[in-house]
């Protein structure tokens, strides 16, 4: 059974200018009650990797720069 | 014969599983009550920020405090609420334990709302008695849990998803298997008591929105215990009195009647009209929101649009900064104010709760399930309509019971064959190299639960229904996960499939009508009293078929009066 890939837009964005995942943070990734949240191993910083959000805010609240945006899924905008 | 190396055992007297609400009430309750004991909280995500109340909670739903009410009118009205097909004395239990457990929360420094004589600010939006208390400062719940965790030392791990649970020769529970949801390794907890907190099946139903994830309840919320104890051989119970909930459109959440409604907001219809009588959540007020909508006075609104400008502000303080609180954002992206605007509601997916329905796996009084040295508590176990104190009760109460279960018993042995099937049976969509998506199956799994199962029900949807999900058990043979975490998706996608046959296979069985539209059964429009006052409990039978039967109702402690009975029953605002 061949597999497909297809493209999504995420909820969550996280500033790379603010976000210091480089330097060991891993709030949001941590508070995450789906476990969405990963970092990227390019850039070292924190980034949606599954679009499974329930747009609770915790990623977004506990952050401690201020780096992480929690948007409304496309879907239920 | 023993375990593998690759399966970590850990050996503890009380396992508790889920980590949101109840899960570290029974925890501490546990350390509290043996310091000696090894206490570990299992979480599949990370207790910090896990659960229903990620976010806080804006109130408290089910307050019985003296002065407004005795536990004897709460279990009067749950009982009147939930159509007579209650155990008191599981209600009582709570109830007698409501005020204690509120003044125990408010001394490790929940703020709850208090009047200018510092008394407990209490509001009514039950039917006839008053149980609400506002919890305005309530998005800082789980930090206070939190610290509560640490300074009693429970070993707390997260990030593992508890999949079965084990039992000794003698039927009694002795721990379970669990997947880590980063590494895909297995680990065994073996456990003298266990703990079920794993909260309400919350993803059985696909939300109107058709994003898998956009569910009232905490998505993680998936049945995880629900599918565990049914496979372990407990009892469920009322599973055909679904969970339905009026919620604002779209997003899904809830509206909070409860928050607004005593500041003078209301449901109304598209005309602006008020139609039911009393905004508390029960099956009586859904059938009456489900036939607005679907007549010609739809859709159904949140009318806040007539209330004072300091009014709105207290009410966008709490709805947007508690709970659910990207409701704000949600509002501002369809330029939605409750100023001027109504917000448009709906109906929620189907799916078992007791924190606001009857739907769960049986408990008694004591939090006891019908396997040994397994307990339940929160949204998961029985107790109707019991919200978030209620699951801090009952966390409570199965704390104590579960350590005093503990004490009475050696470390259970292992079953090492069926540890060493289930191992591989849970890994095998990653050994795969190609198959059927979780999301996929999921997905369909969910829709087919929208096409058949959702109410109205009717027999021949049923049947094509249960159809349907019996072709699709082929497909878990052929799931396919590329990561860890998918794998974590292609184990709950399968409890959400066990969820659904449940919800199936108990609506089928009870045939009558019940609850409003929670149990709105087309082929058998009337309550059939003489046939049907009972509960129905599911369970695996001896030939691990999916079964039924019947439970008669336990004598009531609380008499109701004849005219109280029908109470819910006339929701609908009259013409006059």
């Amino acid at each position: 059974m061949p597999i497909a890939s297809q493209i999504s837009m995420v909820p969550v964005v996280v500033d790379d200018e603010k976000c210091i995942a480089e330097k060991g943070c891993r709030t949001c990734i941590d508070v995450c009650p789906l476990d969405v949240l990963w970092i990227n191993e390019e850039s070292g910083k924190a980034y949606m990797k599954y679009d499974e959000c329930w747009y609770c805010m915790p990623c977004e609240a506990d952050c401690p720069t201020d780096a992480v945006t929690v948007n409304i899924p496309y879907l239920l905008r | 014969m023993n375990l593998p190396s690759d399966i970590r055992v850990q050996d503890v007297d009380v396992l508790v599983i889920g980590g949101g609400t109840a899960g570290p009430m029974a925890a501490v309750t546990a350390k509290e009550q043996n310091p000696d004991a090894k206490v570990m909280l299992l979480e599949k995500a990370n207790v910090k920020r896990s659960g229903a109340i990620s976010m806080g909670m804006d109130g408290l739903n089910n307050a019985v405090v003296p002065g407004h009410s005795e536990p004897e009118d709460y279990v009067k009205e749950i009982t009147i609420a939930n159509d007579g097909i209650v155990l008191q004395k599981g209600v009582m239990a709570y109830a007698e334990g409501s005020f204690d457990m509120i003044q125990k929360l408010d001394s490790w420094g929940v703020y709850f709302q208090k009047d200018e004589t510092g008394e407990y600010d209490m509001k009514k939006v039950h039917h006839l008695g008053t149980y609400v208390l506002p919890m305005p400062e309530g998005h800082n719940i789980k930090k206070i849990l939190y610290r509560r965790l640490r300074r009693h030392r429970v070993m707390i791990e997260n990030r593992y998803q508890a999949i079965r649970l084990l039992k000794d020769k003698d039927g009694a529970v002795s721990g379970c298997i669990a997947l880590g949801t980063r590494d895909a390794d297995i680990i065994v907890i073996r456990a003298k008591a266990v703990v079920l907190c794993t909260g309400a099946a919350g993803r059985i139903g696909l939300p109107a929105s058709g994003y898998l994830f956009g569910t009232y309840e905490n998505p993680s919320n998936c049945g995880d215990g629900h599918s565990m104890a049914y496979h372990v051989g407990a009892e469920l119970t009322g599973l055909e009195c679904y969970q339905i909930n009026p919620l604002l459109k779209d997003y899904n959440g809830p509206a909070c009647a409860y928050v607004t409604g005593p500041l003078g907001g209301y449901t109304a219809n598209a005309k602006g009209d008020r139609f039911i009588e009393c905004d508390y959540w029960s099956g009586q007020m859904m059938m009456e929101f489900y036939n607005e909508l679907q007549g010609g006075n739809g859709p159904v609104f949140l009318k806040l649009d007539h209330l004072a400008e300091e009014t709105i502000q207290e009410i966008e303080h709490v709805l947007h900064t508690n709970e659910r609180p990207s409701r704000g954002r949600f509002h501002d992206g369809r330029g939605t104010d409750y100023r001027t605007k109504m917000v448009e509601m709906h109906i929620s997916e189907i799916g078992f709760c007791a924190g606001h329905s009857a739907s769960g796996v049986w408990i008694n009084e004591k939090g006891e399930t019908t396997v040994p040295g397994l307990y339940g508590a929160g949204d998961m176990a029985s107790i109707p309509h019991s919200y978030m104190l209620g699951a801090f009760v009952y966390g409570q109460i199965c704390g104590e019971n579960a350590t005093e279960y503990a004490l009475t018993r050696e470390l259970p042995e292992l079953d090492v064959e069926y540890i060493i099937a289930e191992r591989d049976r849970i890994l095998a969509p990653m050994k795969r190299t190609d198959g059927i998506p979780p999301s996929q199956f999921e997905f369909k799994v969910r829709r087919l639960v929208n096409d058949y199962l959702q109410p109205p029900k009717v027999t021949k949807k049923m049947d094509i229904g249960l159809a349907r999900l019996e072709a699709m058990k082929e497909d878990i043979g052929h799931l396919y996960a590329r990561d860890a975490h998918e794998l974590l998706r292609a184990n709950e996608a399968q409890h959400v499939f066990d969820c659904a046959q449940m919800a199936a296979v108990a609506s089928m069985y009870r045939t009558e009508s019940r609850w409003g539209l929670y149990h709105n059964y087309v082929d058998f429009p009337a309550t059939d009293n003489d046939n049907w006052f009972c509960h129905v409990q599911l369970f695996k039978d001896e030939n691990s078929q999916m079964a039924c039967s019947t439970k008669p109702v336990d004598p009531y402690v609380v008499e109701l009066d004849e005219d109280e009975k029908n109470a819910y029953q006339q929701m609908r605002v009259q013409a006059g």
